[in-house]
């Protein structure tokens, strides 16, 4: 057991901090302006700098002649691919991109030239100044494209045509299972992928201190609007060849990234390097268009599924495709792939489970992670494809999930484990809040006052249930360390700092770590000094993705409060003659949980602790368990130290005249263990929602003649307040006993089941299915009146998703396996001493020998 | 961030100096109101004009006076959120003030005046982009190029009129008054366009359009309905204003029915106003009368949505908005 859980192994009396609706630690700041964004940031000779883009989707570049720009009085560098050759790619396993292109473009908006200019009108003229001849080749622009033309190589490394990745997996006897099914069911579904649409713009500051003493020549600091400071510091490094102690990246405040900031990106690169090749201060400021450019947003899919089924619901076996349209580059392309695939188990207890996924490069912008990676696609498909087994069965949807539901403290068919999951409590508990039964029962009634026909209005109410990681068991490149760690300095006056690598993004990290250190230190958060998200200052946390900072900065962040404590507890026992585990911090003191009046200040303590220790510095760290997952080659993708779930039921009201559908209401359970400050929570549940139902309902990623259609936020269209369903918020579960103070996940994984729950409502409402997203009015109307032509009418058929037909075999090697493997193993329950009646004043973690990774203090 | 090009910005105090101005500094010159259709437009180099004139301070400009029974003066420069909230247009001109209160955001609103919405360029996805995307797809003949995008065997360029207050004011009869050095001039609201997307208005480059007048409205019931995906923001893809006069027997004395965002000037419906005319309206006459009407909607692909969709649609708002107008009209009668 390791010593600090041992020393504080649950907190005496009702929690001071965690679960109240406390506001964000930067909330001020952040709604009356003052926070500071990358391009707040202005030094001193600052230049600015800009990247010349391609104009075509595929070409190669001929000659590229810089003279012009160059000579413009102003301009100070003009760079290209020729003087940033080295590969990077956030994925060690698809190094495919370079800062600026070499020989090929491969997107409308690829980079070609950057330019650093003394401002920005010079900047823009020296853009125009630079001259590129390209030979125009043909662009593929679908998937589809992407299969027939293996001729047309996007990426020469690519080893089949311009599949990039292609899995082919069997869990347990795929072809039992279905010869045990009563019914079996097939359906193609289609997602169109979207954009992340950030408020804040990506933007940079890159700044080169030369010191002619130091070898390498000097020091570069990197400002950026990042959510993974870490990862752009590995790939910075790399390209430019500066040493990592010679690289610092900090991600000042962040206006949202929802993914779309994750990756390292060529702007970034070149800001850095005309900053060294200029000493001067470069600043990279992307416009919107841009932003939709670099993209690596929702990925569009493809997607078959198949399921066999028992009469009464009981699933026997699924086997499911996805087909992956990459854009132009890899990205986290190879885990976006995997995880299409990778959740359907943790959700759905499967006996048998076939996953064939694929990912092609297309000429489009680079497709990426984007809120739920690589799971919202599948989750509509599979959530939808469930609703229609349900009809076809004449089964209640509510009931044909619940005989499939995953069960707590298992292990999935794909070698997954699962701790805590309060599915079937979400899913109760939506259908209770929105009156699902009452709704359902009504339906003749309803429908009855319809036939007269006063309103064109319908009303519909579908449901989904859907299940997310809280944090990838795996880092992105192979190592054994710490995924985050925390460091705290207290000082004799009281000051607490805590220094961590978290990147908030708007979603509250930092808060999250004032929250955590207050109540274990018992003091209030606003006394807390927080430092985040810098190379240098603060030690490693992976960043911000795949919802992993509250659960594991948060227990790395307990770690190192708890060594603290332990020191005045130590000090203050010893003042107080009381024995030390009777003591506990609360309201700034430190006290006798026996008798509180024998207390001693938390300034005394700190005084007594330096005066006895030295300088009060504590470090704690996180990894997730090793044996979370199987033994098989992609088994890295889809484990996670705990799950949340979520249910969503939505009420829409269709119009049969127009096709447009208005979301009246979502109810959104979501099981996030314990919420560490419940506003937030809800922040980010609704937050999802918001963001699920303009995917569903309204954001088009479409392309014209090789480039974006609309790549402005008045074209591409996004929810507005005014569109914004009502929505109500339900948590549920119970604290998860490896998540600090219990607290899992809320970020991503809420936006999942709207879209399908929305898709299955719009079908209650009108009987008609979309099965492509978004369900546009033009589809619906389509549907519509394809369903109820009149006599003579000759409608446009049905909208429906043309199937990929592939003419050779799957392109990989299938890998079959299953959990009996697992038995050396061990099924990975360590802590299965489950607490009982766990209320959350005493829900504190309980020991977990997982956790005995953290770093020494 | 998309940065404006250089341009003078010259603030004149009164309508004769603004009207001076713009005649001294030619076609160079480009008047600017609220600025929310121009400035985006020219940080995307779809104007690049060497000297701004702005109006905003003119006192001429301002101002919403008169009553129903003699007509309506509403200055040029006037807000959208206040011809929207005006107690008076509410009333009596509905399909202005819903029509003002449908363009764009609260915040836009505050800004954009009337004049600038019936000024607002023509729009089409081909060109309301910005400068890199232009390039990139190649120039269309409305900026920079020669052809059109949309119809690229068309002699003529197809960018629609979007503005929300134009079929609006189309239906309530309004007139215009044009001030410049040379002199002033006031027509009839649909003289001041053209079907054409490239040169979509009469004004000339030295005008002003400083007033717009609405007639006496007793007896007129109007609406307005937009077609948009959002509830706020988008420009419309198509517009339906109707305005009807019954007579007190219940026949329909006069009725106007205008489109907007299917053309490059606003769309009178005269075919389907006609047959409104002196009739008794029937469901089954409201439902001819609207696909009549909706004949004129020809919809090319470079606004939101499918053609097909924009088409559909046309015939369902125009019966709303019918629907809308006489249902209120039934229901007055039984009060």
């Amino acid at each position: 057991m390791d010593e600090w859980r041992r020393l504080q192994p649950r907190k005496a009396g009702p929690y001071r901090v965690v679960g109240k609706p406390l506001p964000k630690v930067d909330a001020y700041s952040t709604v009356t302006g003052r926070a500071i964004y990358a391009d707040d940031i202005m030094l001193p000779r600052m230049l600015y700098g800009g990247l010349l883009r391609s104009p075509h989707p595929h070409a190669r570049i001929v000659s590229i002649n810089t003279r012009k720009a160059r000579e413009l009085p102003g301009v100070l560098a003009v760079i290209t691919g020729q003087d940033l050759p080295r590969k990077y790619g956030i994925l060690p396993s698809s190094q495919d991109e370079t800062a600026l292109a070499v020989d090929k473009v491969r997107y409308v908006g690829d980079p070609v030239a950057a330019v650093a200019a003394i401002d920005p009108e010079t900047l823009e003229e020296a853009l125009r100044l630079i001259e590129v001849e390209y030979e125009v080749l043909p662009a593929l622009m679908s998937i589809e494209e992407a299969l027939e033309h293996p001729e047309i190589k996007i990426h020469e490394e690519a080893r089949q045509g311009n599949i990039h990745k292609a899995v082919s997996y069997e869990f347990g006897d795929i072809e039992a299972g279905f010869a045990a099914a009563d019914y079996v069911r097939e359906d193609w579904f289609y997602y169109e992928g979207n954009n992340h649409v950030p408020i804040e713009a990506h933007a940079c500051v890159a700044r080169w201190e030369p010191d002619p003493h130091d070898p390498v020549g000097g020091k570069l600091t990197l400002w950026s609007s990042t959510q993974t400071p870490h990862y752009v510091h590995r790939e910075v490094s790399k390209v430019l060849g500066i040493p990592p102690s010679h690289l610092r990246v900090i991600a000042p405040h962040v206006g949202g990234g929802f993914g779309g900031k994750s990756d390292p990106f060529s702007h970034e690169i070149c800001a850095c390097e005309l900053a060294r090749r200029t000493g001067r201060p470069v600043k990279i400021t992307c416009t919107r268009e841009e932003v939709f450019l670099i993209h690596r947003g929702r990925h569009p899919v493809k997607m078959w599924i198949r399921t066999g089924v028992k009469r009464d619901g009981t699933i026997t076996a699924m086997h499911f495709r996805s087909f992956l349209d990459g854009g132009a580059y890899g990205s986290y392309g190879v885990a976006t792939t995997y995880y299409t695939g990778a959740l359907q188990p943790v959700t759905y207890a499967l006996p048998a489970y076939k996953f064939e996924g694929m990912r092609v490069f297309t000429n489009k912008p680079p497709c990426g992670p984007k809120r739920g990676h690589g799971t919202p696609q599948p989750r509509f498909a599979l959530e939808v494809h469930l609703d229609k087994l349900a009809c076809d069965l004449g089964l209640d949807p509510i009931e044909l999930r619940k005989r499939n539901l995953v069960q707590p403290y298992s292990r999935t068919i794909n070698g997954l484990r699962i701790t805590s999951c309060a599915l079937e409590e979400c899913l109760d508990q939506v259908v209770a809040r929105s009156g699902w039964r009452e709704f359902h029962a009504s339906r003749s009634a309803r429908e009855a006052e319809v036939a007269r026909p006063s309103s064109p209005l319908r009303r519909g109410m579908g449901l989904a249930v859907s299940t997310y990681i809280c944090g990838a068991g795996k880092p992105i490149y192979w190592n054994d360390m710490p995924h985050s760690a925390v460091q705290i300095r207290l000082d004799r006056g009281g000051g607490v700092t805590v220094y961590c690598g978290a990147t908030d993004i708007g979603q509250g990290s930092t808060s999250v770590l004032a929250y955590i250190v207050a109540e274990e230190l018992g003091v209030e958060p606003e006394r807390i000094h927080l430092e985040t998200a810098d190379t240098t200052l603060t030690p490693v946390d992976l960043g911000s993705y795949s919802s992993r900072v509250t659960f594991m900065a948060g227990n790395a962040a307990i770690q190192a409060a708890r060594r603290l404590k332990e020191l005045l507890h130590t000090v203050a026992a010893e003042r107080l003659h009381v024995p030390a585990e009777r003591l506990e911090s609360g309201d700034g003191s430190i006290y006798y949980i026996d008798d509180p009046q024998v207390a001693l200040s938390f300034e005394q303590a700190v005084q007594l602790a330096e005066a006895r220790y030295g300088a009060l510095v504590s470090a704690g760290s996180y990894a997730p368990p090793e044996d979370i997952h199987g033994d098989f080659k992609g088994a890295g993708v889809g484990p996670s130290p705990a799950y949340s779930y979520s249910a969503c039921v939505a009420l829409v009201a269709v119009d049969s005249e127009t096709g447009e559908v208005k979301v009246e209401k979502l109810w959104l359970a979501h099981d996030v263990g314990q919420a560490i400050n419940p506003l937030l929570v809800a922040g980010q549940v609704e937050g999802s929602a918001y963001m699920g139902y303009g995917e569903a309902l309204m954001e088009q990623q479409i392309f014209r003649k090789g480039r974006h259609k609309i790549p402005s936020i008045l074209d591409y269209k996004i929810p507005t307040t005014l569109d914004t369903p009502e929505i109500e918020t339900i948590l549920v579960g119970r604290p998860d006993e490896e998540g600090p103070f219990g607290a899992k996940e809320a970020g991503q994984g809420p936006l999942l089941p709207v879209i399908p729950a929305i898709a299955n409502a719009i079908y209650n409402a009108v009987g008609v299915r979309i099965d492509e997203v978004p369900i546009t009015p033009d589809k619906v109307l389509r549907a519509l009146k394809a369903a109820h032509s009149e006599p003579g009418e000759r409608p446009l058929p049905p909208p429906r998703v043309t199937p990929i037909v592939l003419r050779e075999a799957w392109p990989a090697r299938l890998i079959r396996w299953s959990p009996e493997r697992l038995s050396s193993l061990g099924n990975g329950h360590h802590q299965l001493q489950k607490q009982g009646e766990s209320t959350p004043q005493e829900a504190a973690p309980p020991s977990s020998p997982l956790l005995q990774k953290g770093g020494p203090a | 961030m998309l940065r404006l090009p250089p341009f003078r910005y010259l603030a004149p105090r009164t309508l004769s100096e603004a009207t001076r101005l713009l005649a001294e500094e030619g076609p160079q010159a480009m008047p600017v109101a609220g600025g929310t259709d121009l400035l985006p437009n020219m940080k995307r180099r779809q104007f690049t004009p060497a000297a701004l004139i702005g109006l905003r301070h003119l006192r001429e400009l301002k101002g919403i006076s008169g009553s129903p029974e003699t007509g309506v003066r509403i200055g040029a420069g006037e807000t959208l959120t206040s011809i929207s909230n005006h107690p008076l247009l509410r009333a009596h001109y509905p399909a202005l003030a819903l029509a003002a209160g449908a363009v764009s955001t609260p915040q836009l609103r505050n800004a954009g005046t009337l004049g600038g919405n019936i000024l607002l360029d023509t729009r089409c996805n081909y060109y309301n982009q910005t400068e890199f995307w232009r390039h990139s797809i190649g120039y269309c003949m409305k900026r920079d190029g020669s052809i059109c995008l949309v119809a690229p065997g068309s002699p003529r360029c197809w960018a629609i009129s979007s503005a929300d207050t134009v079929p609006a004011l189309v239906a309530l009869q309004a007139r215009v008054r044009l001030v410049s050095v040379r002199g002033e001039r006031e027509m009839p609201i649909q003289e001041l366009f053209r079907d054409d997307g490239m040169r979509p208005y009469t004004r000339e480059a030295d005008e002003i359009l400083t007033e717009i007048w609405l007639p006496p409205a007793p007896g007129w019931r109007s609406t307005y309905l937009k077609l948009r995906r959002r509830g706020s923001f988008d420009f419309p893809i198509l517009g339906v204003a109707v305005a009807l006069r019954c007579e007190q027997d219940g026949q329909i004395g006069d009725a106007r029915i205008a489109l907007g965002a299917v053309a490059s000037h606003p769309v009178e419906a005269e075919e389907a106003m006609a047959r409104l005319r002196g009739q008794r309206p029937t469901p089954a006459l409201l439902q001819e009368v609207a696909t009549l009407a909706a004949k004129r909607a020809r919809p090319l692909d470079n606004a939101d949505l499918t053609i097909t969709y924009r088409k559909q649609l046309t015939p369902v708002y125009v019966r709303r908005a019918l629907d809308l107008l006489i249902g209120a009209e039934e229901e007055s009668e039984t009060e």
